[in-house]
Order: structure tokens, then C-alpha cells, then sequence
């Protein structure tokens, strides 16, 4: 019985140790990629590459998910402001809940299945087929080389992905409501702006979609690295990226709001 | 360039030097005494069977391990003392062939080998691609230099590797199993390349392989390595002739001798249930 | 793939994120109405705010003039002081009344300035002397319910 109470108490430490031994890893390879970052600022080709291959590649997914939900936003939103009468209201419902929340939050979410999947998985297998210990050999530091611009690269491209989600979704819901369902169009607009304030609302939004693209990309590279370089140890990690970016995001997103919209 | 440098004549023309190395992962020892050295020009073949601690070795070699005991110079410098700066500076010495090429493979065939001189030096885009059309053309795949590495056949790939590893003009170039998963042309193919660039470019070469037959031709000694210590050494011809029943047995490729044919286990028919 | 092709899709991507964020700061907020003109604020002490917010819109004869930039307790008086940042090309009287009304029947409220006749203009940090709070639904209903005798206590006019 005690053996049995031991063991499982041996269990759950091995566990947290493993953990804080896992985020201290993880936390040094983060500073380790910002203090080689230097030199992929001397070669903007470099993040420029990197930019095609997370934001360019993920524009199609941004965009077309964006315009949905926007338009299931103009939908819901007109039924449910309707039963007040006071449709015009539409524009700042769909406006607000793209920029402060769905904008940042989907389009986060979207570059995590998108874009940070891709980063580790393409990580893991450069690992797996020794291009990393290759890249080492030739004297070339591989955090510098393959890691730091994919990160500018990424957190360069989140906040662009997450206004085009929202500017998406805005037109979304204006085809839905205005030229759809005929919502008034003129207090469609004038009754968002009135609401939408720029720096409460448009940069809260930017700021979290900023913080949103660190954490999702800190996390897919650190993931891709630290693969067990298998194909099994890769798909792994590739899953894992996807799931903990995702938590983080929800999580970050609550902190965030927390702090910025608490006034209101 | 620092890759053009040459070594300091007037230390030695040895480019390896170990004394009495050991290694250990965690507790395990991996590599014990070992006493090995490479002089300038020469082709050294470090063999065993899978699992011996060969490939550790020349990880030690390379920089990407430290010994735990003993004395490592490679190129008149001891390992042990140099920090990162240091030993990326001795790598740009360093060629290394790795055991599937490792190439890029996001980059072509020329960019693979272009890969090197762009980090590592400012050359202008015109001598790059002489610089680069040189090293295929000496590996016979100079028309292949638009395709993808997915595109190339194992041998070739391991060739682009090849070509890519003395893009640099390296004083040392190191092989991790340069042979696996060849075909018998691939095979001789890669051998003499191993050879002619080992002759023409006076590098020292240090292959680590387990195939006994293709090796023995090129190289010009042979260190046996089994459970971690150097079983035997000598040139070819040595080890041909040799009696010691390890090397008998790796030579001449028998299944069963001092290694085993079989895992340690316990009695067959205790296992099958038979006895009792 | 070819680095004039890689260059010029992320060149079409760069300007197509900051034109989503120009349009998001332009057209979808107020950012070209007042928020980087010049601002004064004064001060409003009111006896309700009601369901007033901060950011709400500071209006007068209809037209947005400021924001409320913030809402506290004054612990003196047992009301709510209300600060009001407006926009600095318009000046008020002294004598301007604040009000809190209500756009629509259940719309956003907002704080209503209704100019006096002195010829002194308020200047940054003063404080509007005539206030009339948020009517409040429930007694307004009482009003209605209990006939006129109510009627100075429940429609909530404070003049200090």
C-alpha cells in the first residue's frame, strides 16, 4: 500500500521535473534564437523566404476562413439583433468581435495548424536526416541559419494574417447584413466606426496578434528541434505543436484581455 | 578563406592525434583507451560491426562530442579547449560525408554545394559558380546541378554530399558509412572518388564504414574497433593475413565467431520449456 | 522556386496586411475623426451615470465632440465624476449643461453638451457646473405609476 502510494507520488514528481526541465530547455533555446538573430537582420533574403513559406502560404486558409465567418457573424448577429430592432448595430458587432477576439484568436489558430505544423515538421525531419548536423559541420550555426528567420519570419507575418482575417470578415458581414439581408447601409459603417475605437480595439488586436505569433512560433520551432528525429518522434512533435500553440493562444488570449479591456 | 588556409607545417603532418580517449553517454562507457592517429594524405578506415562506438569517434572527431578522458588533437589543436567560436573555426577545415548525404533538401543540387561559400565568404556570384561547377565536375555530376535532391539516386546523392563536404577545400574530410545502401557500381564509384579527392586534394581522410571488402582496397590502415577498445590495426595486407579470430571472422564476413551469432540469452531449451 | 517569384508575393502580402490594417484603423475605427487631434478635458460631476461607459461619445446639437475618458466615485459628494475629453477645436460657455441621455430607447448612452450663454469659454481641468444625470428606467416607470407629486425627486435634475 505504501509502496503503491510511493510509487505514484515518484510518478507525478518524475513528471513535474520533467516538465520544468522540458520549459527551462525550451526557455534557453527561445533566448539562444533571439541572441542569433543578428545575423538573419543582415540577410533579409533569409526572412523573406521565410515569410513566403508561413504567411504567404497561409494567406488562402486566412483569407477564405475569414470571409465565413464573418459572414456567419453577419448572420447570427442580424438574428439575434433583429429581436431588439436595432439591426444597424450589425456593423459594430461584427467589427468589434473580429478585431478585440476573432480575428487575432482564428487567425492564431489557423497559423498554428498552417504554418507552425509545417515549421516543425520541417524542422524535425531536417534533424532526422542529419541536414542540422550537416549544417554544424559546416561550421554554420543552425539556430542562426534555420531557426531565427523562420521565427522573424512567422511573427512578421501573424499580425498582417490576423487583419486580413478581420478586414475579411468585416466584408463578410457587410455582404451578408448590407447587401444580403439590407441592413441600412450608411449605419452600418458610421455605427462601427462610432464604436471601433483605434486604439483600444484595432491596436489591442495587432498587440495580441504579435504576442499570439511568438508563442505559436517559439513553440513550433522549439517542437521541430527537440524531435526524436524518427518519423514517429516528428509526427509527434508535429501534433504536439498544433495542440499546446493552441492552448497557449486560448490562454494568452484570456490574459490579454484581461488586461486591455478591463476598463470597459 | 579560411577553408584555403594550410595547416601549420611545422607542428606535424599528423591531422589526428588521440591518446588513450574515452567517452561515456551518461554512465555507459562507450569508447575506452582508444589510440589512433592520421597522418596528412593518408586514407584510414576506422571499422566494426554496427554498435561498436565507431561512429561516436568520429562524432568525437568532429567536434560534436566531448571526450571524457584523454587527448584529442585534430589538426594541431586539442579539442578539449575550445569553445564554440574556436571549433566552428576548425570546422571550416572540416568536410564531413554523411551517412544519406544529408543534403539540403530545399536546395538545389548548386546550392547545396554553393552552401558553404555563401556563408562563409563574399565571393561574387561568378566565382561561386565556378567554385561549385568544379567540385560537381570532380564527383561526375555537374550536368545535375538543377535537380532536387529528391531527385538523385542514393549514389548520387551521397556524390552531391561529397562534392559539397571539399566545397571548402578541407584539410580533413570525415565519411560516416559512405557505403550503406549502395549498389555495387555506386560502390566502386564512391571508393575511388574516396581515393582520387584523398590523392589530389592531399587531405586526410577518415572513413568509418563496416564494409570490409570495398574499404580494404582504398585505405591505407585500418583501425578495428569492438566494444569500445581498438582490437587490432594495420595496413590492409596486415589484416588480410591476419589470424586474430575477430578480424578473421569480420574480413571474411562469418556469422559466427567471437561476435556472436547470437544475443546473450539464457538456455535455449530452458526458453522452449523443455527441461524441468 | 525563383527569388523574384518568392520577393514578389511576399511584396503583394506586405502591402496587402497593411492595407487590411489601414482599413481596419480607417474605415472599420475612428482613428482619421479625433483620436490624434488636440484634446482638453473637464470635468462633470453627475448624481447617476446610468449605464454610462468609458469611450462613450460626448456629443452636442447631435455631433461627436469628445469621449469620456474616464468614470470615478467622488467620496465628498456621493457621486460620480465623469471626465470628458474634447476635441480641442471646439470651446464651450461655462454655463454649458452635461447630460446623459440615451440614444434610442435602449441604445448606447452618451454625454450631451448643451451650450450656455457666457462669454467665458471653459478652459482644460474646469469643471461643468450644471449636470443632469441618467434617467433612470425604473423610476421614470414609478413617475408615471405614482402620478406628478414625485416628480423633482425621481426625474433626477441636480444643479449644484
Amino acid at each position: 500500500m505504501m509502496q503503491a502510494l510511493a510509487m505514484v507520488l515518484r510518478g507525478i514528481g518524475r513528471r513535474v521535473v520533467d516538465g520544468v526541465w522540458r520549459m527551462g530547455v525550451a526557455t534557453r533555446f527561445f533566448a539562444l534564437t533571439l541572441l542569433y538573430s543578428g545575423q538573419c537582420f543582415r540577410r533579409p533574403g533569409l526572412i523573406v523566404r521565410e515569410i513566403f513559406s508561413s504567411g504567404v502560404l497561409s494567406l488562402i486558409i486566412i483569407l477564405v476562413s475569414g470571409l465565413f465567418v464573418g459572414m456567419v457573424l453577419g448572420l447570427q448577429g442580424y438574428e439575434t439583433l433583429q429581436t431588439y430592432g436595432s439591426e444597424e448595430a450589425l456593423g459594430i458587432l461584427v467589427a468589434l468581435s473580429l478585431v478585440r477576439e476573432l480575428g487575432p484568436v482564428v487567425a492564431a489558430l489557423l497559423f498554428a495548424s498552417r504554418a507552425g505544423s509545417a515549421i516543425t515538421a520541417e524542422i524535425g525531419l531536417m534533424k532526422a536526416t542529419e541536414q542540422i548536423a550537416a549544417m554544424e559541420m559546416m561550421a554554420v550555426n543552425p539556430v542562426a541559419r534555420v531557426v531565427a528567420p523562420r521565427f522573424w519570419g512567422a511573427v512578421i507575418s501573424m499580425p498582417f494574417l490576423a487583419a486580413m482575417f478581420s478586414a475579411m470578415g468585416i466584408f463578410g458581414g457587410y455582404l451578408v447584413g448590407v447587401v444580403l439581408i439590407g441592413v441600412d447601409e450608411g449605419s452600418f459603417w458610421s455605427q462601427m466606426q462610432a464604436a471601433v475605437d483605434f486604439r483600444e480595439d484595432v491596436l489591442n488586436g495587432v498587440i495580441k496578434s504579435v504576442v499570439f505569433g511568438i508563442a505559436v512560433t517559439a513553440i513550433a520551432l522549439f517542437e521541430g528541434y527537440d524531435a526524436p528525429p524518427t518519423a514517429e518522434g516528428v509526427s509527434r512533435a508535429t501534433t504536439r505543436t498544433v495542440v499546446t500553440s493552441s492552448l497557449a493562444i486560448l490562454g494568452l488570449d484570456f490574459i490579454l484581455t484581461a488586461i486591455m479591456f478591463r476598463g470597459v | 578563406m579560411h577553408g584555403l588556409a594550410p595547416a601549420d607545417p611545422a607542428v606535424s603532418d599528423l591531422s589526428i592525434e588521440i591518446r588513450d580517449l574515452s567517452f561515456a553517454y551518461d554512465q555507459r562507457l562507450v569508447l575506452k583507451g582508444i589510440d589512433l592517429t592520421a597522418r596528412r594524405g593518408q586514407v584510414i578506415a576506422i571499422m566494426g560491426n554496427s554498435g561498436c562506438g565507431k561512429t561516436t569517434l568520429l562524432r568525437l572527431i568532429g567536434g560534436a562530442l566531448k571526450p571524457s578522458r584523454g587527448r584529442l588533437l585534430v589538426e594541431g589543436t586539442d579539442m578539449s579547449t575550445l569553445d564554440e567560436r574556436g571549433l566552428y573555426r576548425l570546422r571550416r577545415r572540416m568536410g564531413m560525408l554523411f551517412q544519406f548525404g544529408a543534403l539540403f533538401t530545399d536546395l538545389t543540387v548548386f546550392e547545396n554545394v554553393a552552401f558553404a561559400l555563401r556563408e562563409h565568404s563574399d565571393l561574387p556570384e561568378e566565382m561561386i559558380r565556378d567554385l561549385v561547377f568544379m567540385k560537381l565536375n570532380a564527383v561526375g555530376l555537374r550536368g545535375a546541378h538543377d535537380l532536387k535532391p529528391s531527385e538523385l539516386s542514393g549514389g548520387m546523392a551521397r556524390r552531391v554530399a561529397l562534392a559539397r563536404a571539399i566545397a571548402l577545400e578541407p584539410a580533413l574530410i570525415l565519411y560516416d558509412e559512405p557505403f550503406a545502401g549502395l549498389d555495387p557500381i555506386s560502390l566502386g564509384v564512391t571508393g575511388n572518388l574516396i581515393r582520387r579527392l584523398t590523392d589530389t586534394l592531399g587531405v586526410t581522410s577518415v572513413v568509418v564504414t563496416h564494409d570490409v571488402q570495398e574499404s580494404l582496397k582504398i585505405v591505407d590502415y585500418v583501425y578495428f574497433v569492438s566494444e569500445g577498445v581498438i582490437e587490432a590495426r594495420g595496413t590492409p595486407a596486415e589484416l588480410r593475413a591476419s589470424v586474430l579470430p575477430y578480424v578473421h571472422q569480420f574480413v571474411h564476413g562469418e556469422a559466427d565467431g567471437p561476435v556472436p551469432f547470437h544475443y546473450p540469452a539464457p538456455d535455449y531449451a530452458e526458453d522452449l520449456g523443455v527441461v524441468a | 522556386m525563383q527569388r523574384a517569384t518568392i520577393d514578389f508575393w511576399v511584396g503583394v502580402f506586405v502591402v496587402a496586411g497593411i492595407g487590411a490594417l489601414l482599413f481596419l484603423a480607417l474605415r472599420v475605427g475612428n482613428m482619421g475623426a479625433f483620436d490624434r487631434a488636440e484634446t482638453y478635458t473637464v470635468k462633470a460631476t453627475f448624481n447617476n451615470v446610468g449605464g454610462l461607459k468609458v469611450r462613450a461619445p460626448v456629443k452636442s446639437a447631435g455631433v461627436v465632440v469628445g469621449r469620456v475618458s474616464a468614470i470615478g466615485f467622488d467620496p465628498e459628494l456621493y457621486e460620480a465624476s465623469v471626465t470628458l475629453r474634447i476635441d480641442a477645436r471646439y470651446r464651450f460657455p461655462v454655463d454649458t449643461t452635461a447630460s446623459i441621455m440615451t440614444s434610442g430607447l435602449l441604445g448606447e448612452q452618451y454625454v450631451a453638451l448643451e451650450a450656455g450663454g457666457d462669454d467665458r469659454m471653459l478652459a482644460a481641468g474646469d469643471t461643468l457646473r450644471l449636470t443632469q444625470g441618467a434617467v433612470v428606467l425604473e423610476n421614470l416607470i414609478g413617475h408615471f405609476i405614482y402620478g406628478r407629486g414625485d416628480a423633482d425627486k425621481t426625474n433626477s435634475a441636480a444643479e449644484h
